[in-house]
């Protein structure tokens, strides 16, 4: 069954088994940090846990890679 | 924060509670739950050793039989085969799920495996042997843009439709070197989305005599070249994507056809919203150069662990399978795993086996010379363009450290800090290397993933302090 995660409380539908990277960028939401420097837009890149381009806080814990964390029914994502 | 969420990548409630616990002694560790783990552990397994093996995914596959959960969906040839070996060895053996493992103890004939559980525990696992099955990820190349949100590597976009059931975009370009292109973009065709072309940066000879074919896989190389057909895919050779555009996201390519050594000769855009873009792959060797395994030189420039014709690699108890000891495919390493269980349960390996194992690593570095990473892909960087994706280096940096004497990637690393981040330089390892004009050094990793100083402070190692 389809359940819903939010993204800076904006809904975004989730497949189970679909990671918290995955859901977000099939919503069209491909960038959800920004890098230290630069400012520069970062989502995905590797998809398999390489890279950490795609680090992301889910209900206010320190920041886990999205590509490999699997979502959860009310999970909440905010961005900085 | 709830304080019942403590999960970290998978949840808690996949492992049953009866297997929840610290430690774990065997005869055979096994790392990774691709085809050569599974198959290395289910062969051990069936011989009568005790088995634990490990996984960083929320289930077994590996990249290549990566899969979504509950029933398996069809399109990942040999995905039904690898699924009743991978129930069989759930019979037979501990499978540890969302563990890993960020480093490898020895003491004496024993060695440890240490791992990070999905809740923060740490974990270890006691044995005599160790088989590192730990495959390979993406080799990409910089190139200005490849940091725009949009831009995945090949291996990425291909995660993201086996694992997720989700297409990476809707105007997809597929670029970079070597045969997985041709999986990816068929895939990404066949799920839905406009593939606006395939570019194959080296190759004078097409998709009709493509290297698969001469390796007798002909029904695999149709299979490609009709869905390519099918669904309108041109595939270019002597073409690569030189450039990516887009304010917030990827909004264009540049395209540019390309001379022998990957001199740009003509350029041209083409509008898209998706790149998926790879130049063959890293094989994951870092626990077996920490527990000082030896080291020999691929076909394709990559480090990889040397091992004898039974999979043994020069550090005792250790063997290696598949990606670490040389790209080479499922085949081969579904292949290479079993040789290594029969191996460590003292059983002799069968000749034809034997046989086997050598023409299919004769093909992997056959695919290694027909698709080599030209030089001409420097001359496609800016003085802007990010070299180290984590620590924000761009080119410039690295040329200065050059300039100012830096005569290897390590030195300009110290003076530039490319690799210095979060990834510990898996992603732009490579690429250093060339700029610094040296191979790729086996890479050095005591701490192979990020781990808390409190579950490194509960480990109890001896450190020789002076």
């Amino acid at each position: 069954m389809t359940f819903q995660i939010t993204i800076d409380g904006r809904a975004v539908p989730v497949e189970p088994g679909q990671t918290i990277g995955a859901a977000l960028h099939a919503a069209g939401v491909r960038a959800w940090r920004t890098t230290r420097f630069g400012g520069r837009p970062r989502g995905l890149f590797c998809g398999i846990g390489v890279c950490f381009d795609c680090l992301i806080t889910v209900n206010g814990r320190p920041p886990e890679r999205a590509c490999l964390l699997e979502a959860r029914p009310g999970d909440e994502v905010t961005t900085a | 924060m709830s304080p019942t969420d403590d999960r970290v990548g998978v949840p808690n409630d996949r492992i049953p509670h009866d297997r929840v616990r610290d430690d774990y002694t065997c005869d055979l560790a096994v790392v990774g739950g691709g085809p050569a783990g599974v198959a290395g552990a289910l062969t051990a397994a069936l011989r009568g050793l005790s088995v634990v093996l490990v996984d960083s995914g929320a289930r077994l596959g590996g990249q290549y039989f990566r899969h979504p959960p509950g029933a398996a969906r069809g399109g990942t040839p040999g995905l039904d085969r690898f699924l009743r070996q991978a129930r069989a060895l759930g019979e037979r053996a501990e499978v540890l799920l969302g563990h890993q493992v960020w480093t490898v103890t020895r003491d004496g004939d024993r060695l440890t495996v240490h791992c990070r559980t999905p809740d923060g525990r740490t974990v270890a696992i006691r044995c005599r042997d160790l088989l590192i099955a730990t495959g390979a990820h993406d080799r990409p190349l910089p190139f200005p843009g490849w940091d725009l949100p949009g831009v995945l590597t090949a291996g990425g976009a291909q995660a993201l439709l086996k694992g997720n059931g989700v297409v990476a975009g809707g105007r997809v370009v597929v670029a970079g070197t070597g045969p997985f292109l041709l999986p990816v973009a068929t895939g990404l065709a066949g799920a839905g989305a406009e593939v606006l072309g395939v570019f194959e940066a080296n190759g004078g000879l097409g998709l009709a005599r493509h290297p698969v074919l001469a390796a007798g896989k002909a029904g695999e190389a149709a299979g490609y070249g009709l869905a390519m057909a099918r669904h309108r895919v041109p595939y270019r050779t002597h073409q690569a994507v030189i450039a990516a555009h887009g304010e917030r996201e990827l909004e264009a390519v540049t395209v540019a056809r390309l001379d022998a050594d990957w001199n740009v000769l003509a350029t041209r855009e083409l509008a898209c919203d998706t790149l998926a873009v790879g130049y063959g792959f890293v094989p994951q060797i870092e626990l077996g150069v920490e527990l000082g395994c030896e080291t020999r030189q691929d076909a394709d420039g990559m480090p990889v662990l040397a091992v004898d014709d039974r999979q043994r690699t020069t550090a005792r108890g250790v063997w290696a399978a598949g990606e670490p000891v040389g790209v080479g495919g499922r085949y081969l390493a579904e292949l290479e795993g079993r040789i290594a269980g029969l191996a460590v349960a003292g059983v002799p390996v069968p000749g034809v086996l034997a046989r086997r194992r050598r023409r299919l690593r004769a093909f992997g570095e056959a695919l290694h010379h027909a698709y080599p990473v030209k030089p001409g892909w420097q001359g496609w960087l800016r003085d802007d363009t990010l070299v180290c994706r984590c620590e924000e280096v761009p080119v410039a940096r690295v040329r200065a450290a050059l300039e100012l004497g830096a005569t290897d990637a390590r030195s300009v690393k110290l003076l530039a800090r490319p690799g210095m981040g979060w990834c510990q330089g898996r992603i732009c390892g490579y690429a250093v290397a060339c700029l610094a004009g040296e191979s790729p050094r086996p890479p050095r990793r005591p701490i192979a993933q990020p781990i808390s100083l409190g579950a490194l402070a509960e480990l109890d190692l001896d450190f020789d302090t002076p």
